[in-house]
């Protein structure tokens, strides 16, 4: 195996093998950055609570 | 031992410790087994370079398994002994296990076709798996249908428990039943029948997968534990104004 058709070709099975590995990391990916992005989300909204409820009750909204 | 673990407070400080190691032996783990899988492993003497597509199959469908039985084992710690972090660790076991099910569905699906002729066939693997897909829907459906999420955790508890016997189903389908899917090659008694240039990068893309799914599994429950201060923190304004 050498030559990059021969890679994306994987002797005649490419259109299988490529769609499977490529989907994974997609799924796995998305996963991810959707967990990280919830706790960014989560641990901003506390802290904007966190000083909220430190003040004046003063209408403010997160 | 466990109930040191199951303070949230001390559990988010180790979280933080345990997750950066995590994510790096993912890549590392992750980046070793997919050179060997995709380049340095031989092509299967039957079906050619389509065996690759074991590398991600395979360890996609075990961790479905194994996502599904941590979730019934913290589900029972969760209902027995009312830890409420076994809760939150089944709750964010959930949506990784059902990603795991889905790739394993999909690229058997992918396999299938260039081996058996076939996207899908009723089987009992097949089928039993798509099950598996299935109760994990149901489960994040039920967990978050309630307002008062203690009734929520209860109900979906109770689901992921009943729903534990198509775990060994799943396993033990393809000796039971007659069916397409190849017998086990890896988890078998007398030891695996693969040849180490291939068993290698599946054990690699298995650690891997295992490795991923701490790495988000902390940072979920982290979110789930800061999530659940939130709720507390504005029923306490509430009473406030």
């Amino acid at each position: 195996m050498s030559t990059i058709k021969e890679i994306i070709d994987m002797g005649g099975y490419g259109a299988f093998i490529w769609p499977s590995y490529g989907v994974t990391a997609v799924v796995l990916l998305v996963m991810l950055i959707a967990s990280l992005r919830d706790l960014r989300d989560n641990e901003a909204t506390l802290q904007a609570l966190d000083v909220s409820t430190k003040e004046e009750p003063v209408e403010k909204k997160t | 031992m466990l109930h040191r673990f199951a303070n949230p407070t001390r559990f988010l400080r180790i979280a933080s410790v345990v997750q950066p190691w995590m994510a790096w032996s993912t890549v590392l783990l992750g980046g070793a087994g997919l050179y060997l899988g995709l380049f340095s492993s031989p092509a299967d003497y039957q079906q050619g370079n389509s065996v690759r597509i074991m590398y991600v199959h395979v360890p996609a469908a075990w961790m479905a398994m194994f996502c599904y039985s941590s979730m019934a084992i913290a589900a029972a710690v969760g209902l027995i002994w009312k830890h409420p972090l076994a809760d939150v660790a089944a709750k964010a076991t959930a949506p990784i296990g059902a990603c795991f099910t889905f790739l394993s569905l999909f690229t058997g699906s992918l396999w299938g076709k260039p081996m058996w002729g076939t996207w899908w066939v009723w089987d009992a693997r097949l089928t039993s798996m798509l099950v598996l897909l299935f109760l994990y829907l149901g489960y994040i459906a039920l967990v978050n249908a309630f307002d008062d999420p203690t009734r929520g955790t209860r109900a979906s508890s109770i689901l992921v428990l009943v729903g534990f016997i198509n775990v060994p189903i799943i396993k033990f389908s393809v000796d039971w039943w007659n069916t397409l899917h190849q017998p086990a090659s890896v988890m078998k008694m007398g030891g695996p029948s693969i040849d180490a240039s291939m068993l290698w990068p599946l054990l690699l893309m298995a650690l891997a997968f295992t490795t991923y799914y701490l790495w988000v599994l902390l940072i979920r429950i982290r979110a789930e534990i800061i999530g659940n201060k939130i709720r507390i923190a504005r029923l306490k304004q509430v009473q406030i104004t």
